[in-house]
């Protein structure tokens, strides 16, 4: 079955190519069967070859497919790689992939024939460029799909290119890529430079053998590759692309913008982490551009009142957490918190996917509420995913997170590579974000889901929960986003026992970095203690102010009985004001000024100014391209004088 | 008594230069062909000035070439002068400029 | 002698079946398009069977009439490479001839003609043979860029691109006579052993700039650039499909064989002047490509850019730059080709296909076309998997590894840039609709689009297989020597 390894991206290519073949004319039964049977077959591929693959005890698994460039003293294979790492990622990758097709299914009923079979053959692309992206055994291959999946972001964006925003946002996410991309670009053309191949298992061989020799060469490609990352992964600064992305379908979101492409650039660094770990600088630059994008896209979410928005930034956000584990050396942690992430931030799309559909199209929470009663399964599964997100034991997120603060804090306490006291910084980051974290989701829960109902009555009227083929998968990732995480359950809480399978599993290909000194065992207790307090915490606060059937109801009444009390009264209404006032001003204009002022004016204004002064300048060239043919001999007779004094000079 | 080599490179140079200014001066299609065919014939003349100096035949026979090839362009260069002539009337090259920017 | 004929039989083949299509289309009284233009397809492909036959009959290392002429490796790719362009030029120009209702006698032969100009090109090892070839494939070209005697734009063109390409073979040639004063000889081999053994004086050096001006005349560098916008704009447009891929390639066989073979003693001193041309010419074509609305025009930017990112892989020269130079050529005939071929099929259409404004809505209405043109797009962007990102990974691939890693950085950045006009273009097509009503008829370009289905399908095999091509590549390049 291994040998059948490049049947995993055929599959879904096969699926992409039938459906453009047949010039998208099928009908949705055909359309549907072509493309979720090819995520299906994919998935069952893949689950044959892990099955297989479970009794290797984690060795690697080459398949050269073909020989691909091969000029000179270049050569590049097209090969496939199969070992835990991508193991890992193919299994979440697949699972979650298929289970969104068939969530498409329903969510995208209402379209078209033309339409429908034009998303099913993005998806299908998508899967093949997602899955070349995982399983390349080089820098290329995978750039290969690095690209492929960015095309396919950047069409999906853009489905619903009647609106002007979407096919603006398609183009955003585009161009800001491709100045990640650049990075990547040159990071592979000096990993070829250096190490003369950029086959994953050569670097790693070459470094191996003689670190010495390429100490100069390592910091310089691990910051490229992660210029690469930062794109791709929506860090700062390059996060801007993400909440715009959000224009496109919500299956899109939860496929492409939270679970898997997203997760792209952890995963190269990770791949990487033979080079990361020789420079400590790059592990520092990828840590803290981590950490500081944690708590910066945190304070964004709470001032965000689109349920797709919110759910973007915390994307943003929990990104940044799995850099911070891969720059604090807790590779197997990053991952980790990748592959919890995948189930229950696709649950809370879906989720919100539902809660759209529901309202017939409404994303504006202040127009939703008291939803709980009217879509449980939604609610339900909702409420799961958010608990995992919060790192409420013992939900999933809770045993990533709790990695990843653990292991940030040991770097710190054991001063990893002599930067201690920055990593000890970073884990108060991360555990601050931790906070917000929780108090803007249960903000969502609360003004999504319960309450009164803040919109129209024939909204209200319609609401109704969504089909089969919605529901069960949001069933799947909900039990996923509760289970997945005992798959990685810490030292630290069984006492010492080591029941972590995950990490040992990866510790062939992405070993972590030990520090000499481990923090001891009652130090750890108090750290998990204290993320889940921060967590309870945050979710009481939500709780203080978003809930509580008087707060929208009462002030109504109280008004015309007794308009003195009526101010006192609106206190509590206008919850916000006091929250705004008393915690949030502060906090409110740090999220404002990171919103409109670094996000809008800065980082947008920057791509704009540039764009801007990039279309003067063609102006301005235009203008010397005046028509006249004299002038362009007047051109041609300066720049041959010019050569030719040059070269005499 | 013979003249020196420097002589004919330094007559060859003008006469380029005379040529490319004529092309960038006149505004007649004309006068910017005879600019073109003095570029050619300082070029002509430096060639076999050299070849002269090295004891050649080589240059000169090439010389014969771009002859040939420089009546060629003239031949190119009115016919497209009196295409253009017929459509617009003139020919001068400055009226060129439907295309530009 | 016999040795010397056979060697030459593809070009004397080509330009006696040329004077046929001359003669015959003087003779057919009414236009018989299908019938010559038939006539010159199956010439070309006669061609080729003769020059494979001929290679294999010559030794690859043998010089012919006195070590003027060669028929090597690299000469054969770049030959079979123009002879593929003037098929596919002549297929795309069957349409848009009978649509415009031009004779084709004439433009076929000229098109034959600069095809064996261009072939002459590549097999000179002597400035002489070279510069014959060069202005052969010049002034039929220009005639060519004024075909259409009708358009007021396509005279202007014409008189444009001769005004100033008579003049950049005016300086060439001078730069070529100085040369010559300086070393004694025309044959690049000589040239490149007395380069070596004595230090080249300033007139050498004068020579030197004014020959590279004259050849970044013709592959359209910047400051030469200046023709291209226009000339490119007017000519008819699988004249200018022609114009962009075939004497581009052409000159740049030429400027390899001359600066990489006779001028390489040289080289500390004109590989600046290259490698700042090949960066001012990707910086200046991709940000002026950046607001034009005319396609043709666009892509006229556009082929300066490339030719840009093909100087990088002169500049970086060796074996490896050598060859990336001749697989970029052949990604960028068939991306292009195929591109200008969609310009084409819309003009034939009944639609002005010129404004980007006219490709809004394409995707709906013709679904295959706009993914062939989507393809091109990205090829031409240089994203994988298309061909395009496989000539630019290798093109750059080799520059940096010859150390001229700020040069990449140039190209690299450029690339992103360039991909804003591709996108708005892929963008038109896919994410607006048409305001404009339907075309009121259809007009069958079969030709056209076949040529079209070719090169998007030779840009997807060469995106996704390029390993066959690149081997064919370093085996032109790297089997022997350029001199």
């Amino acid at each position: 079955m291994l040998d059948l390894l490049w049947l995993v991206p055929a599959l879904p290519l096969a699926g992409a190519l039938a459906l453009l073949a047949g010039a998208l004319r099928f009908g949705k039964r055909t359309t549907t069967a072509i493309g979720v049977g090819s995520a299906g077959l994919t998935l069952a591929a893949v689950a044959a070859i892990l099955v297989q693959y479970a009794g290797m005890h984690g060795e690697t698994v080459a398949r050269h497919v073909f020989n691909w460039i091969s000029a000179g003293d270049v050569t590049v294979d097209f090969a496939l790689r199969l070992d835990p790492l991508s193991a890992v990622m193919l299994s979440f990758v697949t699972l979650v992939g298929f289970v969104i097709h068939v969530y498409s299914i329903g969510y995208m009923h209402t379209e078209g024939d033309r339409a429908y079979a034009r998303f099913f053959a993005y998806l299908n692309l998508f899967m093949f460029a997602m899955l070349t992206l995982v399983l390349g055994a080089n820098l290329v291959v995978m750039f290969i799909g690095w690209e492929g999946v960015g095309l396919c972001s950047y069409l999906l964006i853009g489905f619903y290119f009647d609106k002007e925003y979407c096919a603006a946002a398609g183009i955003k996410a585009f161009v800001v890529n491709r100045i990640g991309d650049f990075g990547f670009l040159l990071a592979i053309f000096w990993a070829f430079k250096v190490f003369g191949t950029v086959d994953f298992a050569g670097m790693a061989t070459a470094l191996a053998a003689d670190p010495g020799r390429y100490a100069a060469a390592v910091t310089p490609i691990a910051l490229l590759l992660f210029v690469g990352a930062i794109g791709k992964s929506a860090q700062l600064p390059l996060y801007v692309w993400l909440p715009d992305a959000m224009a496109g379908p919500t299956p899109v979101s939860a496929l492409i913008h939270a679970a898997t492409m997203v997760t792209a650039g952890v995963y190269m660094v990770v791949r990487c982490n033979f080079i990361y770990r020789l420079s400590p600088t790059a592990m520092l630059v990828v840590a803290a551009v981590g950490g500081v994008t944690a708590i910066f896209a945190a304070t964004i979410g709470l001032a965000q009142n689109d349920i797709k928005k919110v759910l973007a930034y915390s994307t943003v956000s929990q990104l940044g957490y799995m850099f911070l584990a891969a720059g604090a050396g807790a590779f197997a942690g990053g991952i980790f918190h990748v592959f919890t992430h995948a189930f229950f931030k696709a649950c809370l799309f879906l989720g919100a996917g539902s809660v759209i559909h529901a309202c017939s199209g409404e994303q504006d929470m202040r127009r939703m509420g008291g939803l709980a009663k009217k879509i449980p399964v939604t609610y339900w599964t909702f409420m799961v995913a958010t608990l995992a997100l919060c790192g409420i034991p013992p939900f999933a997120g809770f045993f990533s997170k709790d990695e990843i603060l653990g292991r940030v804090f040991a770097a710190g306490a054991g001063n990893l590579n002599g930067f201690g006291a920055s990593y000890l910084v970073l884990w108060a980051l991360g555990l601050a974000a931790a906070f917000l974290t929780a108090f803007y989701m249960f903000r969502a829960v609360y003004m999504t889901f319960h309450g009164e109902f803040r919109g129209t009555p024939e909204q209200w009227h319609h609401v109704h929960e969504s089909p089969g083929t919605m529901t069960w998968p949001l069933k799947i990732l909900a039990a996923g986003s509760a289970l997945v995480g005992l798959l990685g359950v810490g030292t630290a809480i069984t006492f010492g026992t080591d029941l972590n399978w995950f990490e040992s599993f990866l510790h062939r290909v992405a070993p972590t970095v030990e520090v000499e000194h481990a923090p001891a065992l009652a130090t750890e207790w108090v750290l998990i203690l204290l993320s889940v307090a921060v967590a309870l915490a945050g979710i009481l606060l939500a709780r203080r102010f978003y809930s509580g059937a008087e707060a929208f109801a009462a002030p109504q009444r109280m008004a015309e009985r007794a308009p003195a009390v009526y101010a006192a009264v609106a206190n509590k209404y206008y919850v916000d004001e006091a929250y705004d006032r008393a915690v949030v001003r502060p906090l409110g204009k740090l999220a404002r000024f990171s919103w409109k002022g670094i996000d809008t004016i800065a980082i947008d204004g920057t791509l704009n100014a540039s764009a801007f002064f990039t279309e003067i300048a063609g102006d301005l060239l235009r203008f010397l391209q005046t028509g006249n043919v004299r002038n362009y001999a007047l051109f041609v007779l300066c720049g041959a004088l010019a050569a030719a004094a040059w070269l005499l000079l | 008594m013979t003249v020196p080599i420097s002589h004919f490179v330094t007559f060859a140079a003008v006469l380029f230069a005379i040529g490319a200014a004529g092309v960038l001066l006149r505004r007649s299609g004309i006068s910017i062909l005879l600019g073109i065919e003095l570029m050619l014939n300082a070029a002509n003349l430096a060639l076999v000035a050299f070849g002269r100096q090295h004891g050649q035949l080589d240059a000169q026979v090439f010389v014969f070439f771009v002859m040939a090839v420089a009546a060629a362009e003239v031949a190119v260069g009115l016919a497209l002068l009196v295409a253009i002539f017929r459509k617009q009337r003139s020919i001068d090259v400055d009226r060129l400029n439907v295309m530009r920017w | 002698m016999r040795a010397d004929l056979i060697a030459l039989l593809p070009e004397l083949m080509l330009a006696t079946l040329a004077m046929a299509v001359l003669l015959a289309g003087l003779a057919s009284g009414k236009a018989r398009h299908g019938l010559l233009g038939a006539g010159a397809v199956l010439a070309l492909a006669a061609t080729g069977v003769t020059l494979w036959l001929a290679a294999g009959a010559t030794d690859p290392g043998a010089h012919f009439f006195s070590g003027m002429f060669v028929l090597d490796h690299f000469a054969i790719f770049f030959k079979a490479l123009f002879l593929l362009t003037a098929a596919l030029v002549v297929l795309l120009s069957h349409d848009y001839l009978k649509r415009n209702d031009y004779r084709p006698g004439e433009y076929l032969a000229l098109v034959m003609f600069a095809t064996v100009g261009m072939m002459t090109m590549a097999s000179g090892v002597n400035l002489a043979v070279i510069y014959v070839g060069l202005e052969l494939m010049a002034l039929s070209t220009y005639i060519l860029a004024g075909y259409f005697r009708r358009e007021v734009k396509s005279h202007e063109a014409a008189a444009k691109y001769f005004v100033l390409g008579a003049m950049s073979s005016g300086i060439l040639l001078y730069g070529l006579s100085l040369i010559y004063g300086a070393t004694g000889t025309l044959d690049l081999a000589t040239l490149a052993r007395v380069l070596a053994s004595a230090k080249p004086g300033p007139s050498a050096l004068v020579g030197v700039a004014l020959l590279a001006c004259g050849f970044l005349f013709k592959v359209a560098a910047v400051p030469f650039h200046v023709w291209t916008p226009d000339v490119y704009e007017g000519a008819p447009t699988p004249i200018t499909a022609f114009m962009s891929v075939g004497p581009k390639a052409a000159a740049f066989a030429m400027f390899l064989r001359v600066f990489i073979g006779g001028l390489a003693p040289l080289a500390a001193s004109w590989i600046w002047l290259v490698g700042v041309a090949a960066a001012l010419t990707m910086i200046w074509g991709n940000v002026a490509a950046l607001t034009q609305d005319n396609v043709k025009r666009m892509l006229a930017y556009s082929s300066i850019a490339h030719a840009g990112y093909a100087l990088v892989g002169l500049v970086a020269g060796g074996p490896a730059g050598v060859n990336s130079v001749l697989f970029y050529m052949l990604v960028y005939t068939v991306t292009n080709i195929g591109a200008f071929g969609f310009v084409i099929l819309l003009e034939s259409r009944g639609y002005a296909g010129e404004t980007v404004a006219d490709y809004a809505g394409l995707a709906r209405r013709h679904p295959a076309a706009a993914f062939g043109m989507l393809l091109f797009m990205l090829s031409l962007g240089g994203i994988p998997p298309t061909a395009g990102f496989m000539g630019k990974l290798y093109l750059f691939a080799a520059a940096v590894n010859a150390g001229y890693v700020w040069l990449v950085v140039v190209a690299v950045l450029m690339s992103a840039v360039s991909l804003y006009y591709y996108l708005r273009i892929v963008l038109q097509m896919y994410l607006r609709e048409g305001d404009g009503a339907e075309p009121a008829t259809l007009v069958a370009a079969p030709w056209t689009e076949r040529v079209i289905w070719a090169c998007g399908v030779a840009v997807l095999v060469i995106g996704l297989l390029p390993a066959p091509f690149l081997a064919a590549a370093r085996a032109m390049a790297g089997a022997v020597g350029l001199l």
